[in-house]
């Protein structure tokens, strides 16, 4: 039997879709494309979508390189107060990120409870630099890869790795050999989300990290800047970070979604 | 090397009381219905499950007892195992498989792939060594799981059910090829099994659950 939609629903579904997809494709309307070749090669562009793919990769590699160990002790550690890890570990997913920059403040700013320390003893100040950027876009980000990862390592087949062990493998072996190659998909899922996070994060980087054209401004704060300076260039800067995004969806559904 | 256990194997809800021991040459049968604790008994042995009480040696080597608290790690016990669900690594070939356990315990590349080459002519595979698991039949994926415990040369050999996974016609191929596999292994042998036929096959002693 075909299945039939009711038109009632088609119209609310169809209202939803439509405020979605409307204001994206006027950014594709209005976008000045007869001036986009000049508008992308300006220095300020250059520099802020420079900075952006800069930060966001090395903030993508770090959440991956801390996360999945996270990933793998949350999933199969037995000890209390793990829960209670868990909770901390992924409170930046539903923080306004304007908080999470002030939380970088308090524990990194130079009279921050850490930071306080690194400038008395190291001459290190961290707020407002290019660094700064990067550890905003790790604090938002990287709970998404550790979600994704984790679910993946909890579903994976503990009969493996036990194989594993009894052939002779210490468990950090049997992490490498046998558990990490199983978590791949998810792994590369979850970097592809960290690294659209970073891309888009803006909040947490103003914040901590500051918006100073050339050094710490990436592309959303550009975008956020010169909406009421120059709303054209605004316009071309929010096409590209809309083709990225887009590109990392279709990059995850060919490679990494299908067959799971 | 002789293995003996002495005291409470369980898991979950179950528990069992339990007296046996095997030396180098023997094939020890452990019998019973499904859901009489059979797998529990062998990873036990294998050192995936802690004994409830009482202790388990490997000759003078205590493995698991409970009163001294002595423990030894899975990975330093010298057995192999053949799992029930055979657990080969999906995202490996063949060969790797095979080598895998003799490159875990430190032997070089080329020396690992040489002796799992051979133990894979020996079980019949020869020209399997490329192959994943999930592409060859079920008494094929067997023959990886025998060879990848026999390449190690445990001194203890677990098998459980190592005839379950295969369908009735690759199953007579592996009746005639055990025995001829676990006479020429010197070490001590527990094979699990609710099938009477392996135990005429292959045992020299039963033990009933």
């Amino acid at each position: 039997m075909k299945q039939r939609t009711s038109p009632s629903l088609k119209v609310l579904a169809g209202i939803a879709a439509a405020f979605i997809a409307l204001p994206l494709l006027s950014i594709l309307v209005r976008t000045p494309w007869s001036d986009l070749g000049n508008m992308l090669s300006q220095k300020s562009t250059r520099d802020a979508l420079s900075i952006s793919l800069q930060t966001s990769i090395i903030a993508a590699l770090i959440s991956c390189a801390f996360g999945v160990p996270l990933a793998w002790l949350l999933a199969r550690s037995q000890s209390r107060g793990l829960s209670a890890l868990r909770v901390i570990c992924i409170t930046p997913m539903v923080l306004p990120p304007v908080v999470g920059g002030i939380a970088l403040l308090t524990a990194f700013g130079r009279q921050g409870l850490v930071g306080r320390f690194l400038y008395d003893w190291f001459d290190v100040s961290l707020p407002f630099t290019r660094t700064a950027v990067v550890m905003a876009q790790v604090f938002v980000a990287m709970p998404f890869l550790v979600l994704a990862v984790e679910a993946s390592f909890r579903q994976s087949d503990k009969g493996l790795e036990e194989a594993a062990r009894t052939m002779g493998a210490s468990p950090s072996r049997v992490f490498f050999t046998v558990a990490l190659p199983a978590a791949r998909p998810a792994i590369m899922a979850g970097l592809a989300l960290a690294w659209a996070r970073s891309l888009g994060e803006f909040g947490a980087s103003i914040t901590f990290a500051g918006s100073f054209p050339g050094r710490t401004q990436t592309l959303p704060m550009a975008v956020y800047e010169l909406v009421s300076v120059d709303y054209r260039l605004s316009l071309v800067l929010s096409l590209v970070l809309i083709l990225i995004s887009v590109g990392v969806l279709a990059a995850m559904r060919d490679r990494w979604m299908v067959g799971r | 090397m002789s293995i003996s256990l002495n005291g409470v194997v369980g898991r979950g809800d179950f528990e069992r009381v339990l007296k046996f021991s095997v030396s180098d040459g023997e094939v020890l049968a452990i019998t019973g219905p499904n859901g009489s604790g059979k797998s529990t008994v062998i990873h036990t042995l294998a050192g995936l499950i802690p004994m409830r009480s009482g202790q388990l040696m490997a000759d003078d080597i205590t493995w698991d007892s409970s009163t001294s608290n002595t423990w030894v790690e899975p990975e330093h016990r010298t057995c192999a195992v053949v799992f029930q669900d055979l657990r080969l690594f999906p995202h490996m070939n063949v060969l790797a498989n095979v080598a895998y356990g003799l490159r875990a315990r430190g032997m070089h590349k080329d020396e690992a792939e040489q002796r799992s080459q051979k133990m894979l002519e020996r079980v019949g595979l020869k020209s399997f060594e490329m192959r994943r698991p999930n592409n060859i039949s079920g008494g094929e994926r067997q023959r990886v799981a025998l060879a990848r415990a026999l390449v190690l040369e445990p001194r203890v050999l677990l098998l459980d059910e190592p005839l379950s996974a295969v369908d009735t016609a690759s199953r007579s191929g592996l009746r005639e090829l055990l025995p001829e596999l676990l006479s020429g292994f010197a070490g001590a042998t527990i094979l699990v099994t609710h099938d009477q036929k392996d135990v005429e096959a292959l045992a020299t002693a039963t033990f009933g659950l």
